[in-house]
């Protein structure tokens, strides 16, 4: 069983490496956007994937949960700053 | 733990990436990612507290305290524009680099059981923590009452600079 989870925690850093591809060379802030949301819902399954393999689902589960929240409000930040820039631009 | 080496790897690539990409937007976009990595790195560290702090502060406040900066600042600074490095920090900080590795070397093994942290203070707390504070976690314990006056005068230093920082923003605003 643990074999499994460290294979599903090395193909999903693997999918990582692919969006952080996006957002390091993506042409326009809309990928590097896209990039980074797709990093943190990684981020989430990858922490309670740790957190299985150590056997301490109860600790991670706050961690993926803190995270999970806070990306929400850097999204809604990210998205702010993008409508103002564009109004600033007209 | 091989899992780790990857992980090592998309720490650099990503702080690379945030150094060297053009307009600071992207780079705080890539630093959002970095301190996930990070975060990823204590998690594995079995750190939890750390990765904790990490993901919520590193990864979530900061970006959103970074477009705040970036809202406030003007648009000819979103252009970086970097003096050449010079020839001593090419030399001195691979050595730097060299240096550390090899103090490095000395250090106890991760988990190591007769590291002397692990055969001296650990136990201490272990033992004495829930006796002495009542707290059941021994981080909790350590941070709040024994290095409690620690905790307060950093917490003293953080108002301060959130009151400077208030302070400064509504000075731009009249």
């Amino acid at each position: 069983m643990n074999s499994f989870f460290f294979f599903v925690l090395t193909t999903l850093i693997a999918l990582m490496l692919v969006y952080l591809y996006r957002v390091v060379r993506g042409p326009s802030i809309y990928d590097r956007v896209l990039g980074l949301n797709g990093i943190s819902t990684k981020a989430i399954v990858v922490l309670l994937v740790i957190g299985t393999m150590f056997e301490r689902v109860d600790m991670f589960v706050d961690i993926s949960t803190g995270y999970a929240i806070l990306n929400l409000v850097g999204a809604l930040a990210i998205a702010k700053f993008l409508e103002e820039q564009g109004a600033q631009e007209k | 733990m091989t899992i780790e080496i990857p992980l090592l790897i998309l720490l650099i690539m990503t702080a690379a990436g945030a150094i060297l990409v053009k307009d600071l937007i992207s780079a705080v976009f890539i630093l959002g990612s970095y301190s996930f990595a990070l975060a990823l790195v204590w998690a594995l560290l079995g750190a939890v507290d750390v990765a904790f702090v990490e993901a919520v502060v590193g990864a979530g406040l900061a970006t959103v305290f970074f477009l705040l900066t970036l809202f406030r600042t003007t648009e000819k600074d979103r252009v970086i524009c970097r003096p050449p490095v010079p020839w001593s920090a090419i030399i001195g900080l691979p050595l730097l680099g060299l240096l550390l590795l090899y103090g490095a070397g000395d250090l106890p093994v991760f988990g190591d059981p007769t590291s002397p942290a692990s055969t001296v203070i650990s136990p201490l707390y272990l033992e004495n923590s829930i006796r002495q504070t009542g707290t059941p976690n021994v981080v909790t314990a350590v941070l709040m009452d024994y290095r409690s006056f620690d905790t307060f005068i950093e917490t003293i230093v953080i108002f301060t600079a959130g009151i400077a920082c208030a302070l400064i923003m509504r000075k731009g605003d009249k």
